[in-house]
C-alpha cells in the first residue's frame, strides 16, 4: 500500500500549486492538477506518473525549500512512482527491488549466471571455446530453441506482470476503461511517448543536470529509446530471415538485421554512458533517493546487454564468440527478468498516463463546463 | 582608480535589467543583492506576467495601442503622477518582451482564467522565479559580478555625487567604489516598524505577499541625502489574503477570490462594505485596505455548500459546520451576532436565486446598509464555510522622484549626478494608488534598462 503520509504530503503540495498555477506551460502535471479541485489518491498517482521529471517546475518555484511551503514537486511525484511500481508488481518478493536494488541486482547476477551454467552443462566447454563459421554458427554453441524457448518464456512473464501493473494502475487512478480509449488520445499520446516532448520541460529543456534548462537529457534519452527500439527491430528481422527467408544467421555485416542492431547498439550504449553520466552530476534535492538507484541499475543492464551484443559482433568469427554470445544471452535474460522490477515500468506507466490525460484533456474540450476557471 | 563602471543595489527584475544593460557599455558591473541566493530576486520571485503595449503591425484583436494602454492606467491610479514618465515607460514596453527574449527568456500562453488578460500582458515561462534565474545566467554570462547577502548600510554622497557604496558585513563594513550607482532595492513594505509609522499597532496584523528582505533601508538611505520622497507614504497595495497565511513571502497562493460569493464580517461579525461591487478585475486590492480598517485587522468571508466549488480551492481548509451558530463557534465569533447578520441579509436577498459569476448580474439586496450589489444570493445551503481574512501587502508605494533619465532627484529639483533609480523604490512617480496587473515589471524593465544604460553611459564620461 501506498504510505498514507506520503499521499497526504503529495495532496498538500499539489493544492498550493493550484493556487499558483505559474508552472502551467511546462508540462501536462499541472493542466491536469487544475482540472481538480481536491485530489484523491488516485489522482494523485495519474499525476505522479504524469511527471517526466524534468525539474522545471523545482527551479521555478518561489515555494521550494527552505520557504515554509517546502514544494518540490519532482521529489513527492518520484516518492509516488517508487512506491506504486512496487505497489502494483508481483510477487513482492521481487517488487521489494524498487526500494532495495540488491535484489535487483541479484535477479540480474542470477539470470547471468544461470545461462552461463546451463550453456557450460548442455553445449559443453568444447564447443563454447571452438571457433564456428558459416549459416548457424550461433546454433552450434546454444540451439535455437534452447534460446528460443526460454527467451519467449521471459518475454511472456515480463508482459504478464506488465500488464498486471498496468492494470492496477488504471484502476488506482480511478478512470473508467471505456471514456479513454478513444483513438484520437491515444495516437496523441503516442505522439507524445515517441517524441518524448515532455522531455523539453516546457520548451527550452530539462534541468538536467544543474539549474538551467538543457537538451542533454531528452538527446541521451532517445538515443537510448531509439536504440532499443532499432535492436527490437533488428530481432525481428532476424527472425523474418530466418523463419520466412531460411536464412540462418550469423548475417552479413550489410545485412538489414546486423545494420539495425549495430546501430541500436551504439546508440543505446552512447545514450547509456551519456544518461549516467548527467544524473551523476545531477542535483540530488528534487528526487526520490531511490531513483536513481533505480535508473543506474535498468542503465547498467542496457549498456551491458547493448555492450556485449557488439562484442557478438566483433568476435563472431573467433574463438571468443561463443562465451560473448553467452554472456549476451544471460545480460538479455537478466534485462527481461528485472524488467517488472526495475526502471523499464516507467516506460509502460508513463505511456498509459499520457493516455489518460490526453483523453481527459479531449473530454475537457468537449465539456468545458467541467473545468475550473 | 574606481572599483567598479557602474554598482546596482538590489537584485529583482529592475536591478537585473538594470545590470545587463549597463555590462553592454561598461566593463565592470557590480549587482548586489541583499539576500541570500536561494531568496534572490525580491518581489519579481511572485510576478507572472509583464503587461506590454502591442503597437500597429500585430493584428486588431492582438493591438494594445499606447493611448489605451494609458486609458486603462488612469482608470486605476486617477492619473500618473509624472505623465511623461508614464507615457515613456509605455512607449517603451512595446519593446520589452523581444529585449527578454534576447536575454534568454521564454514564453507561455496566458494562464486558464487570466484570457482577459492575453492581449494587455506577456507570460514569461514559469513565472517571476524562473525569470530571475534566467537573468542571473545572463548577468554570469556576461560577466556581471553577483554578490549575496550583501547588505547596503550607506551611500557615500557628497555634493550630489556618490562615490561609494558601504556593504556591512557582520561586524564589519565594507566600503566599494563606483563611478555609478543604480538603486533598484525595492519599496519598503517589508519593514513592519516603518509601517507602524503611519498605521500604528494594526501594521503587527498585516501580512507581508513578498519578500522579506524589502525594510527599505536604501530608500531610507536616499531619503536622509536629501532625495526628494514621491507617492503617499501610508500607501500600499494590499489584498485579501487568508488569515492564516505566512507572515512574509506568502506570494500569489494566499489569496482568497471567495468575497462576492458569499458576505465578508469583521471580528463582530458585522458586515463593513458592498461584497457585490465590481471588483474584477481593477479594484480587488480595495478589501486588504478594507480589512486594515477592521477590529483586529481580520475579516471572515461566509459561504455556502452553492459557492463554495465557484471560486479557486483556497490552501487551507475553510471552517464547515452545517448551522450558522456552529460556524461562528469554529470562527470564534459571537454565534448570535452571525446568525442575525446572516438573517438580515437573507431578507434581503428575497427573490434572488440564480447568479451568474462571470458578470454583474444586478442580483442586489434591498435595503440593505451596507448593500451587496451583485451576486446577492441567500446563504441557505449548509454546510456552511468561513475563510478568515487578513490583509496581505502587496508594495509601497512611497520612493524617491526620479528625471527622465532615472536619475534620483534631490528635494531642490536638482539631479543627483550619478545616482539612478529603478523599480518598485522609484514607481511612485508613475503609480499613485490601485494597480494594473503587470504594470510594476513594465516599470522595473523600462526604468532598469534606462538607469542601467545612462549610469554606464555617465561612469564612461
Amino acid at each position: 500500500m501506498l504510505a498514507a503520509e506520503l499521499i497526504e504530503e503529495a495532496q498538500r503540495q499539489l493544492t498550493i500549486c493550484n493556487a499558483c498555477r505559474y508552472c502551467e506551460g511546462y508540462c501536462p502535471v499541472f493542466p491536469a492538477v487544475e482540472m481538480r479541485r481536491d485530489f484523491t489518491k488516485g489522482d494523485v498517482v495519474f499525476i505522479a506518473h504524469l511527471c517526466h521529471d524534468c525539474r522545471a517546475c523545482y527551479y521555478a518555484c518561489m515555494y521550494s525549500p527552505p520557504h515554509e511551503f517546502a514544494i518540490n514537486i519532482p521529489q513527492v511525484l518520484s516518492q509516488v512512482r517508487v512506491e506504486s511500481y512496487q505497489d502494483w508488481s508481483w510477487p513482492s518478493l521481487f517488487g521489494r527491488s524498487f526500494t532495495d536494488q540488491r535484489v535487483g541486482y541479484s535477479l540480474a547476477s542470477v539470470a547471468v549466471a544461470a545461462v552461463a551454467v546451463l550453456a557450460l552443462i548442455f553445449a559443453g566447454p568444447a564447443r563454447i571455446f571452438a571457433a564456428h563459421r558459416g549459416p548457424g554458427a550461433f546454433y552450434q554453441v546454444v540451439p535455437f530453441l534452447a534460446m528460443l524457448v526460454p527467451a519467449l518464456a521471459l518475454v511472456f512473464y515480463a508482459a504478464a506482470i506488465w500488464a498486471t501493473g498496468g492494470t492496477r494502475f488504471w484502476f488506482d487512478a480511478e478512470t473508467p476503461l471505456s471514456e479513454n480509449f478513444t483513438s484520437r488520445a491515444v495516437m496523441a499520446a503516442l505522439r507524445d511517448v515517441l517524441s518524448l516532448k515532455w522531455l523539453k520541460g516546457g520548451g527550452p529543456g530539462c534541468y538536467y543536470p544543474g539549474a538551467q534548462p538543457s537538451s542533454v537529457r531528452r538527446f541521451y534519452h532517445s538515443l537510448v529509446f531509439y536504440g532499443f527500439l532499432s535492436a527490437l527491430l533488428s530481432t525481428t528481422l532476424a527472425a523474418i530471415y530466418q523463419d520466412l527467408l531460411h536464412r540462418l544467421p550469423p548475417y552479413a555485416l550489410s545485412s538489414a538485421p546486423v545494420i539495425f542492431g549495430t546501430l541500436g547498439g551504439l546508440a543505446m550504449i552512447v545514450g547509456v554512458c551519456g544518461l549516467i553520466s548527467v544524473k551523476l552530476k545531477s542535483d540530488p534535492a528534487p528526487t526520490a533517493p531511490e531513483m536513481p538507484k533505480l535508473d543506474y541499475l535498468f542503465l547498467i543492464l542496457l549498456g551491458l546487454t547493448s555492450l556485449s551484443g557488439m562484442f557478438t559482433l566483433v568476435l563472431r568469427s573467433t574463438a571468443a564468440m561463443g562465451s560473448a554470445l553467452i554472456i549476451h544471452l544471460g545480460l538479455i535474460a537478466a534485462l527481461f527478468v528485472t524488467a517488472p522490477y526495475g526502471k523499464f515500468v516507467h516506460s509502460m506507466y508513463r505511456s498509459l498516463a499520457l493516455i489518460l490525460h490526453r483523453a481527459a484533456q479531449e473530454r475537457a474540450a468537449q465539456n468545458p463546463s467541467k473545468g475550473h476557471g | 582608480m574606481d572599483a567598479y563602471d557602474v554598482i546596482v543595489v538590489g537584485g529583482g527584475n529592475a536591478a537585473l535589467c538594470a545590470a545587463i544593460a549597463a555590462r553592454r557599455h561598461v566593463a565592470r558591473v557590480l549587482l548586489l543583492e541583499r539576500a541570500p541566493i536561494h531568496m534572490r530576486g525580491g518581489n519579481t520571485r511572485h510576478t507572472r506576467n509583464v503587461r506590454c503595449a502591442q503597437l500597429a503591425g500585430s493584428s486588431a484583436a492582438e493591438e494594445y495601442g499606447e493611448t489605451e494602454f494609458l486609458e486603462d492606467l488612469i482608470g486605476v491610479t486617477g492619473g500618473p503622477a509624472n505623465l511623461d514618465l508614464a507615457r515613456f515607460t509605455i512607449r517603451e514596453s512595446a519593446n520589452l518582451p523581444q529585449w527578454m527574449a534576447e536575454h534568454g527568456v521564454s514564453w507561455q500562453p496566458a494562464l486558464a482564467g487570466t484570457l482577459h488578460l492575453a492581449r494587455t500582458n506577456r507570460w514569461f515561462l514559469g513565472g517571476g522565479k524562473a525569470l530571475v534565474n534566467t537573468y542571473y545566467d545572463t548577468c554570469s554570462k556576461m560577466g556581471i559580478d553577483v554578490r549575496y547577502d550583501a547588505c547596503v548600510e550607506d551611500l557615500l554622497i557628497e555634493d550630489g555625487k556618490c562615490s561609494a557604496v558601504i556593504l556591512r558585513r557582520g561586524d564589519n563594513q565594507e566600503s566599494i567604489r563606483a563611478r555609478a550607482v543604480v538603486i533598484a532595492a525595492g519599496g519598503f513594505e517589508a519593514n513592519l516598524e516603518w509601517l507602524k509609522r503611519y498605521w500604528g499597532e494594526a501594521a503587527d496584523n498585516f501580512c507581508v505577499r513578498g519578500t522579506p528582505y524589502n525594510d527599505g533601508k536604501v530608500l531610507a538611505t536616499l531619503l536622509a541625502k536629501g532625495a526628494k520622497a514621491m507617492g503617499d507614504p501610508k500607501g500600499f497595495h494590499a489584498i485579501a489574503v487568508d488569515a492564516r497565511a505566512p507572515k512574509f513571502d506568502g506570494g500569489i497562493v494566499t489569496r482568497l477570490d471567495s468575497i462576492p460569493f458569499g458576505i465578508v464580517v469583521n471580528r463582530l461579525a458585522h458586515r463593513f462594505y458592498d461584497e457585490g461591487e465590481n471588483i474584477w478585475p481593477k479594484r480587488y486590492a480595495i478589501w486588504g485596505r478594507l480589512i486594515a480598517e477592521q477590529p483586529g485587522q481580520l475579516a471572515y468571508s461566509i459561504v455556502d455548500a452553492k459557492t463554495i466549488g465557484s471560486f479557486l480551492p483556497p490552501i487551507y481548509k475553510p471552517a464547515k459546520a452545517d448551522s450558522i451558530e456552529g460556524l461562528a463557534c469554529a470562527l470564534k465569533l459571537d454565534p448570535q451576532a452571525l446568525a442575525e447578520t446572516v438573517r438580515i441579509y437573507n431578507r434581503a436577498t428575497d427573490g434572488n436565486a440564480e447568479f451568474s459569476p462571470g458578470t454583474l448580474d444586478g442580483m442586489k439586496t434591498n435595503g440593505l446598509t451596507p448593500p451587496k450589489s451583485n451576486w446577492a444570493i441567500p446563504l441557505d445551503h449548509p454546510p456552511y464555510y468561513g475563510l478568515p481574512l487578513r490583509p496581505g501587502i502587496t508594495f509601497t508605494y512611497m520612493g524617491v522622484a526620479v528625471d527622465d533619465r532615472a536619475r534620483v532627484l534631490e528635494s531642490n529639483g536638482r539631479a543627483f549626478a550619478n545616482v539612478f533609480a529603478a523599480g518598485e523604490i522609484m514607481s511612485g512617480n508613475i503609480l499613485t494608488k490601485g494597480y494594473l496587473a503587470g504594470f510594476g515589471l513594465t516599470i522595473g524593465s523600462v526604468f532598469g534598462r534606462l538607469a542601467g544604460k545612462e549610469a554606464a553611459l555617465h561612469a564612461r564620461g
